[in-house]
């Protein structure tokens, strides 16, 4: 049975076959009463699909939705037919020849969204009508094309979507967009951005990565004024870099622009959640102005040609070390064909000593093993302990400061390129776009404490 | 004045809301303690709310309301009771199966039946009363009914659903919550629009709030229990007494509603009749006219006195303030003379109702919110001032004038609310949520939400209720309060008493008290529900007590009738060592024993009797004054009745002396 035409969606078992014994089907406006007498008016719901198939749910007029058990349906009569076409008004988005043009680029995510009945989950809604009746306010600040390029979940994000992304950007470019936003789940946002760092390079207009953390169909989410944040950063922000703009606090109060390769979600459900790791963010986006906290990014300029260089190697992995790791790990990533590792190690840098054997056989093999730091703030020093030492000469190299994703990401774009051992190692550790920074700032690490007296001081005083 | 009014023939409907916080450890969706109240913070949050669509693809109408009114919505958080949940920064956790639990007790005290898969949904309050923008709310009981006054009350449904925050301060366009409160379980109990008087309103409230009670397993004490209250009259519409906090505020209030609906009827009629048939008929122009009042003396005009005010209610531009500098603005009501004076609520008229909807929506807060044509102040040069606003405005003599000062954009807001508000009246009466007063007065709190404003809880899979369950909690289900209450008024136990006893929890302790001491629940029910009332008042510690103290001292009651008397002194003695036994308080003190030679007494108690007698020669005085002497020993060791009857053998033997003497 098709999904999208059946009449009985997401009904299976006894539930299916009851409805049909009563000759209804959902969206049917219907009257039951079951074995206490209970009198139940409503419209019949699709049921999600992971649960049981004995109940049938009823959205009652006052709004709330039941489940009913079908063994205690005694009568059930059909009064009407109400199908639920859950849309967006959509409103053409005015043009204004004197805004500039930005794109929007639609990944996924829940940037806007609507539900779906069937699987109880949020679809993104994304035409610039669609997203004109629900935020008016991106009227003001441009002129808005969108493009759907891919409607996936971040996790599901991969080589090809990347691929496809990197030269859609390119294209807009080339088309003249003044700025591109791109819609984009949060969970691997990061991962996109740093890919994306890599990928287009000298870009002439800011490329933004946007998402939600509440997703849009709630009064409280994040999305309209994200949406707003990076639609300004996208058509007048003086960042010609792939940034992620993302609530700063969890309040409603401003953006930041955090740089593409040195940006990590801290929080699993946190508005705030994404923070830049070893050094500060670029801007802070305000209602009406952007506050840039650094000099050290490129400027806006329309007459740069991009670098569009998409390759990618997905045969890399990274390596999350932890105590008492098996040798055997490391040679079965060998074996199945892995061309690159990124290790998380401990520390400045480490692993165990029975990894060292390993390790060495895969070096051997002409796999590309790099350093990152699990603790994801700080260098890769591996001079300073034996330790370090001694990996260096099994022939990895650290990566100083870039963080364990975004070296993935680099390794894989760089394995797209070349599998010459040196060549691999001097494209990984000198920076394209700040993956590595030559100094880490005091400011760049600060994780608070909760609990002592002057963080809590601190916290009392400002706007979460 | 009051104004009376024949509720069956005005159509009088009344329907209710009672919300009961359920006692459990926890809140409904999170690990954070429930009932456990602060009053300071150490987090603050600043968040807005944007309407969103319902499941069935509609805007709802109070949503949208809620946007305009551009609300800074600021959270008061204390790491104590809140954590990321209540922040609207972690989905909820599984629904709390204790608070389920609770909702399905309750559901079958008020005769429910339950429903099997309870779904959880999200009721959109854009208000900022809940920081996700949505209650989460599920059906657990529907079709229940009680009786009421010979008759049925009908519950229609039964929901559990998360208590809302605390309202802190709601000043402009800043509105300051308290989490604290967020997300404990309550129970929201609906009825039918059963009701047909004010009185039985209240009446209901009550009764519905002792079966809640009967359970024990609800929260008591301030705030726990509230309600909303519906009303409507023929041909008028649903209006929400939001929070009503005291049964006895209910009629009042219910009758003000009534009345406002039959003013507001009969308004509607008399817009009819001057050709106001339609919405877009109501014509209302506005200007500025900020300098036409340069050099006016009416103090809230002046750019001064708004100053002054804005410094003295520390209102920041920004927050409380909307956008703009200070400016006055003139609306001409075209047609509508003679209507901002028209009758509402008793003492109120519908200037107020313009004035409600200014102050919620526009954010416009200085009293008196407007100033109108048919309430002018009287103010030095105030006439002239209004005489020149009406020929600026082309006034003619039907039009009437209000006018609305503050930020620029608030008074535009202010000036298109007015209209919306008149476009309402000549349908009649909105749906409107009204936020009650002690006085038994309403005003406008926002525009009522519909079932558009429903959606289902993608976070939350649903709960199925299997029948077993509802039988594990139906077996040992409490007494329904009006069998109790059938049983009590048999046994002579006052109706005031047993509800007292019921509402407080002190009835299921009666019950096992008596069936466990052989005491009569009459004398049970008055010790708990009179006697240890008082005590507690007076700050004894009675509440400590276990109870198997007090089925020590009722029994001790039984065995010796005598310790009755001393009922006061041994509860006090019982209340401040709860730990230890009656029998030895009671062995402490003596108690119960009757003093061997208490008899010796009677003449010394005599004779100091007839010192202090100020009429010497009346014999029942003297008696008095000697048991008063005597009784204090002998409390709890002696009956009354016998001191009393030695008493009096003892005066007579002696005046039957002195007479010998004589």
């Amino acid at each position: 049975m098709n999904e999208m035409t059946d009449p009985l969606k997401g009904y299976k078992g006894k539930a299916r076959a009851a409805l049909t014994r009563f000759g209804v089907k959902v969206w049917s406006d219907v009257r039951v009463v079951n074995d206490a007498g209970s009198v139940f008016e409503g419209v019949i719901l699709p049921r999600s699909e992971s649960l049981d198939d004995l109940h049938v749910v009823l959205k009652l007029k006052n709004g709330y939705n039941v489940g009913l058990h079908v063994d205690r349906l005694e009568h059930v009569t059909e009064v009407g037919y109400k199908e639920a076409r859950y849309k967006i008004p959509e409103k053409e988005f005015p043009a204004r020849p004197s805004l500039p043009n930005v794109t929007l680029l639609g990944t996924g995510g829940t940037i806007a969204s609507r539900l779906d009945y069937r699987t109880g989950a949020v679809i993104p809604a994304f035409t610039p009508g669609e997203l004109y009746g629900a935020v008016p306010e991106l009227a003001d600040i441009c002129n808005l094309t969108t493009k759907k390029i891919f409607g996936v979940f971040s996790e599901n994000m991969a080589k090809e979507n990347y691929l496809v992304l990197a030269k859609a950007i390119g294209e807009e470019i080339a088309a003249g967009a003044d700025g591109i936003v791109i819609g984009h789940g949060t969970d691997t946002m990061g991962h996109t951005a740093a890919i994306l760092s890599f990928m287009v390079q000298e870009s002439p207009v800011p490329i933004v990565l946007v998402g939600s953390q509440r997703s849009s169909d709630r009064p409280s989410s994040d999305a309209a004024l994200n949406l707003i944040h990076s639609v300004r950063t996208a058509a007048y922000a003086d960042v010609a870099e792939v940034v992620i703009c993302m609530f700063g606090p969890t309040s409603d109060r401003y953006g930041l622009l955090h740089r593409g390769t040195r940006c990590r979600k801290m929080h699993s459900s946190y508005r705030s959640t994404f923070r830049t790791i070893g050094d500060v963010p670029l801007a802070i986006v305000g209602r009406d102005s952007f506050q840039y906290l650094t000099d050290d990014y490129r400027r806006r300029d329309k007459v740069r040609v991009p670098l569009v260089d998409p390759v990618y190697d997905d045969r890399t992995t990274i390596l999350y070390y932890y105590p008492g790791m098996k040798p055997d790990l490391v040679d079965a990533l060998v074996e199945k064909g892995y061309r690159g590792i990124v290790i998380a190690g401990t520390g400045l840098g480490h692993v165990n000593k029975p990894l060292y054997p390993a390790l060495e056989r895969a070096v051997a093999a002409g796999v590309h093993v790099v350093m990152a730091v699990q603790t994801l703030w700080g260098f890769a020093q591996m001079y300073v302990y034996d330790t370090g030492r001694d990996l260096m000469e099994l022939g990895i190299v650290p990566l100083d400061n870039m963080l364990p994703e975004t070296a993935l990401m680099k390794l894989s774009w760089v394995l797209g390129h070349t599998d010459d051992h040196a060549e691999v190692m001097r494209l990984m550790t000198t920076p394209i776009s700040h993956e590595i920074t030559p100094r880490e700032p005091h400011n760049g690490y600060l994780v608070m404490q909760g609990g002592l007296p002057e963080t809590d001081e601190w916290v009392r005083g400002h706007w979460k | 004045m009051i104004p009376t009014l024949d509720y069956a023939e005005a159509g009088f409907v009344c329907g209710l809301e009672v919300h009961q916080q359920l006692l459990t450890r926890t809140k409904l969706f999170c690990r954070c303690p429930a009932g456990l109240y602060t009053e300071t913070h150490d987090g603050t949050v600043l968040r807005h709310m944007r309407p969103t669509l319902s499941e069935l693809g509609e805007y709802d109408g109070t949503a949208l309301m809620e946007f305009k009114t551009k609300k800074n919505i600021v959270y008061l958080l204390n790491v104590k009771n809140v954590c990321t949940y209540e922040m609207d920064d972690t989905p909820p956790f599984l629904v709390n199966q204790e608070a389920i639990d609770v909702a399905i007790e309750q559901c079958l005290m008020l005769g429910c039946d339950i429903v099997d898969e309870v779904q959880i949904a999200r009721k959109q309050y854009l208000d900022g009363s809940i920081p996700t923008g949505f209650q989460r709310t599920a059906v657990v009981g529907v079709n229940g009914r009680i009786p009421f006054r010979g008759r049925t009350l009908s519950v229609t449904q039964v929901t559990v659903e998360e208590d809302s925050c605390r309202e802190v301060r709601d000043r402009g366009h800043c509105i300051v919550w308290r989490a604290d409160r967020l997300g404990m379980p309550l129970i929201e109990t609906v009825t039918g629009p059963d009701l047909r008087t004010p009185d039985e309103v209240e009446e209901a409230i009550l009764l519905i709030g002792r079966v809640c009670r009967s359970t024990g397993h609800v929260r008591t004490g301030l705030g726990a229990s509230r309600q909303d209250v519906n009303v409507s009259v023929r041909g008028g519409r649903r209006v929400e007494i939001k929070g009503v906090p005291k049964a006895g505020w209910a009629p009042a209030l219910v009758h003000g509603e009534a009345w406002r609906q039959v003013n507001l009827l009969k308004l509607r009629d008399e817009l009819h009749r001057r050709g106001f048939a339609d919405p877009g008929s109501i014509r209302v122009d506005s200007q500025d006219v900020t300098q036409l009042f340069a050099a006016t003396e009416i103090p809230v005009l002046t750019a001064e006195g708004w100053g002054r005010w804005v410094e003295a209610e520390r209102m920041r531009p920004g927050f409380e303030l909307g956008k703009g500098p200070f400016r006055i603005r003139a609306a001409r009501l075209a047609g509508l003379a003679g209507t901002l004076s028209w009758p509402t609520q008793p003492e109120h008229v519908f200037a107020h109702e313009l004035a409600g909807r200014v102050r919620v929506i526009a954010g416009l807060d200085q009293p008196p919110v407007l100033l109108h044509s048919e309430a002018w102040p009287d103010t030095r040069g105030a006439r002239s001032e209004l005489k020149r606003l009406r020929g600026r405005l082309r006034c003619g003599p039907d039009d009437a004038v209000v006018v609305v000062w503050g930020p620029e954009e608030d008074t535009v807001t202010a000036c298109e609310e007015i209209r919306l508000r008149y476009v309402d009246a000549v349908q009649g009466v909105p749906n409107e949520t009204r936020q009650p007063f002690a006085d038994g007065s309403t005003d406008f709190e926002r525009i009522l939400p519909g079932p558009d404003r429903m959606y289902p809880d993608t976070d939350s899979p649903p709960t199925r209720v299997a029948r077993e369950r509802v039988a594990r909690l139906a077996g040992p289900l409490p007494e329904r309060p009006w069998d109790r209450e059938a049983r009590y008024a048999a046994a002579g136990v006052p109706a005031s008493t047993a509800h007292w006893l019921i509402r407080r929890g002190g009835a299921a302790v009666v019950d096992r008290l008596a069936a466990a001491t052989g005491a009569s629940v009459r004398d049970v029910a008055f010790l708990f529900g009179e006697r240890l009332k008082g005590l507690r008042r007076k700050g004894v510690p009675v509440d400590a007590v276990p109870e198997p103290r007090w089925e020590e001292l009722l029994h001790a009651f039984a065995a010796r009738p005598v310790l009755k008397q001393a009922w006061e002194p041994l509860v006090r003695a019982v209340a401040a060592e709860p730990g230890s036994p009656v029998a030895g308080h009671l062995a402490a003190r003596g108690l119960g024993e009757e003093p061997a030679a208490w008899r010796t007494g009677l003449a010394e108690a005599l004779a100091s009797a007839r010192e202090k007698a100020y009429r010497k020669d009346d014999p029942a005085l003297v008696a008095r004054l000697a048991l008063a002497r005597l009784m204090p020993g002998l409390l709890g060791r002696v009956a009354a009745d016998e001191v009393a009857a030695a008493v009096s053998a003892a005066l007579a033997e002696s005046t039957r002396r002195e007479e010998v003497r004589a």
